[in-house]
């Protein structure tokens, strides 16, 4: 029996957490995604399922505990949003670089600095080029309904734990925020102690005296094993770019036009589309949902299709960047965005594909 | 007439190194306290028959390599994120004994936020940790504990109070916080010294089978190179000059 | 009259030469050596034969180099 609910995408995120068998949760407060650590509390699932839920004293607190967590194998979480995020990014850096599995989710705001509490996507390349420093990447879903709020924890610690990476949920305050119905999937136990030490040997599970002892670190003094040990990570990348690359298509087939638009953008471009096509316009979107691995390849056999890409984002023009590099030069990529925490309307879409597409 | 020989037999070892330290040479300069804090903990981890059970948090300072020599599971924090580091463990694994092992300024610079939090929440873990008055690893600056007048390379002049401030007394500080159950400060420098600290290391790891709250041991060590002076020069120096400021001693006691 | 009689037994290449063992033997047993080690520390030896075992040096080296054996004797 399908369980419906009608919910805000912060619960939904919450709610998954909890059913997909969560270890732990730790956040702060920030707004737009205060609700996920408020649900949390109050669902009480530490009673259920044993999940821990902790406020820590600052998000830089909040993520070296998921740090810890998912050292010790178990599936992990926090969110927040931008500015907390940026205080994450040291502590994100350390789990890449300690190849550690666990869910982060930014509710993005407008900004830079203190910004506004309006949606935004300006965090791209933040979440995208890795944010931190170093040389690595996070896996980064896009959701754009509540459904996908839901359906991307589970998903998300599947990832995690798959590459042993950093995995964050890209999403905004308007998805965030608003209420949709939400298909619940079933819950899911969370992972016993024996199954942890079998699944993830390496975690600190206890220096027992069949094993070596387990050290989980980011330090490597020698730059040759430093140089290995990245080598390692790229690797991770390129089959993440080989075997988990996700987008949607909507009209395309036919397409002469392509928009490329994720979260929110995306759900904006599909009214544009409608309204292109009363005029006659052939216009379709390319949804991005994975950001990184970015779905180059399929844009770069789209640019062989039609005459032109918008690309729409809540933010300065940031994914532009990577859909020119898979199109490299074959065709035309124009940007149009509003940004700041305003939401542009359909037709504004609509009228920037025609000027800086189009023309005529 | 007894020989070395004679008395060179297993039955009549009354010391020696403990096994939970690994057999790599310590990194640490003659002398350094950190040697010897590092051998008391596994020697009480060892007694207590508890190298299963514990999961220890490097810092980032002289003991980042910590990992290195001591024979248990080990997470390498950011430098000053050991305490939140510990209390993701100790959440998700109670049943585990967790520690971190922290110098000044990891503990009580970058990392004061985190210190004063976990000990106010009462997590039911050991923090550990060496206060030499410097930031040893990075070449000697000026750290939190630095005295008044005491020359670093950043404070080249002596600390300079207008300047920088007092010293940091944090373990004073967090023993005001009700979490807190047990707050002692101790130093390695000298046999019964040596034997007081362990005691309180143990006290420390059997408190965490009570879960009354969090346990801080701060050990007045010295840094010869930083302070540059020998080995027994640095000792005579702390006790002399450290000490007077950073007293030994039992600072908090559980009220049973 | 029951006497005690102890002897260390130095890992001469783990010690740094710092001396703090000297200070902390209370028959004053220890000294530093002539050589040097393969690190180039000079390393604590024994040279006088007082050692009662106490493990005062032990206890105090920070590098854990002294292991100390101890035997009643009646001589």
């Amino acid at each position: 029996m399908k369980e419906l609910k009608l919910m805000k995408g912060n619960e939904a995120i919450a709610e998954a957490a909890i059913r997909a068998g969560a270890d732990a949760y730790f956040g702060y407060p920030i707004t737009p995604q205060s609700e996920i650590l408020e649900y949390l509390m109050a669902e009480k699932p530490w009673e259920q399922t044993g999940m821990v839920v902790l406020q820590a004293e600052s998000e830089v607190a909040a993520i070296n505990m998921v740090y810890a967590a998912a050292a010790c194998g178990k599936r992990t979480l926090t969110s927040s949003s931008s500015p907390g995020i940026s205080l994450k990014m040291e502590g994100i850096s350390y789990i890449a670089g300690s190849e550690l599995p666990c869910v982060i989710v930014n509710v993005v705001r407008g900004g830079p600095g203190l910004g506004t509490i309006q949606p935004s996507q300006s965090d791209y390349f933040q979440a995208t080029k890795g944010g931190g420093h170093g040389d690595y990447r996070m896996l980064v879903l896009a959701p754009a309904s509540v459904q996908e709020m839901c359906d991307f924890v589970p998903l998300g610690f599947e990832l995690a734990f798959k590459y042993r990476n950093p995995v964050m949920i890209l999403t905004d305050g308007v998805i965030g925020q608003m209420m949709e119905k939400v298909e619940l999937f079933e819950p899911q136990a969370r992972l016993t102690q024996e199954e942890i030490i079998k699944n993830t040997p390496w975690a600190t599970t206890g220096r027992t005296p069949d094993r070596e002892r387990n050290i989980i670190t980011s330090l490597y003094l020698d730059p040759y094993v430093q140089e290995k040990h990245v080598c390692d990570l790229r690797d991770k990348y390129i089959r993440m770019e080989a075997e988990d690359v996700r987008f949607e298509e909507i009209a395309t087939e036919d397409a002469e036009y392509i928009l490329v638009a994720f979260g929110s953008s995306a759900r904006i471009c599909q009214k544009s589309i409608d309204m292109a096509r009363a005029k006659g316009i052939k216009v379709g979107l390319l949804r991005p949902i994975t950001l990184f691995p970015f779905p180059s390849e399929r844009i770069s056999e789209l640019a062989d299709q039609v005459k032109g890409f918008l690309v729409v984002e809540m933010n300065l023009g940031q994914m532009v960047e990577d859909v020119r590099l898979a199109v490299n030069g074959k065709n035309k990529v124009e940007y149009f965005g509003r940004f700041g925490g305003v939401i542009p309307n359909p037709d504004e879409v609509l009228t920037a594909l025609i000027q800086k597409i189009i023309g005529g | 007439m007894l020989t070395r020989e004679d008395i060179i037999k297993e039955e009549n070892l009354v010391y020696k190194r403990t096994s939970l330290l690994t057999p790599k040479a310590l990194s640490y300069c003659p002398g350094c306290g950190h040697g010897t804090v590092h051998r008391l903990i596994m020697e009480v981890v060892e007694e207590m028959g508890i190298q299963a059970e514990t999961i220890g948090i490097a810092p980032v300072g002289c003991s980042v390599l910590a990992y290195e020599f001591l024979e248990v599971d080990m997470q390498q924090a950011a430098h000053g994120r050991a305490p939140a580091v510990a209390t993701g463990v100790k959440r998700v694994m109670p049943e585990k004994y967790v520690f971190t092992y922290q110098g000044d300024g990891d503990l009580a610079a970058i990392g004061t936020a985190e210190t004063i939090h976990a000990c106010n929440r009462g997590e039911n873990i050991s923090i550990f940790f060496v206060n030499n008055g410097i930031y040893g690893m990075t070449g000697g600056q000026m750290a939190p504990t630095t005295l008044p007048g005491m020359k670093a390379s950043t404070c080249p002049y002596g600390r300079d109070v207008k300047m920088m401030g007092n010293p940091l007394k944090i373990t004073e500080l967090v023993a005001q916080l009700p979490g807190v159950r047990y707050v002692t400060r101790q130093a390695v420098h000298t046999p019964s010294a040596v034997r007081k600290a362990k005691k309180a290391i143990r006290i420390a790891f059997e408190n965490q089978k009570l879960d009354k709250g969090l346990s801080f041991v701060e050990f007045v060590s010295n840094c010869n190179s930083g302070w540059k002076m020998t080995p027994v020069q640095s000792n005579v120096w702390m006790e002399e000059n450290m000490f007077p400021f950073y007293p030994l001693g039992d600072i908090k006691l559980p009220v049973e | 009259m029951a006497k005690v009689k102890g002897t260390l037994v130095i890992d001469i290449e783990r010690c740094k030469g710092c001396e703090i063992c000297i200070g902390a033997c209370p028959a004053s047993v220890l000294s530093m050596s002539k050589l040097v080690n393969k690190k180039g520390y000079r390393y604590a030896v024994e040279v006088t034969e007082g050692c009662t075992g106490c493990v005062n040096c032990a206890i105090v080296c920070p590098d854990g180099a002294i292991s100390v054996y101890r035997v009643k004797t009646n001589e």
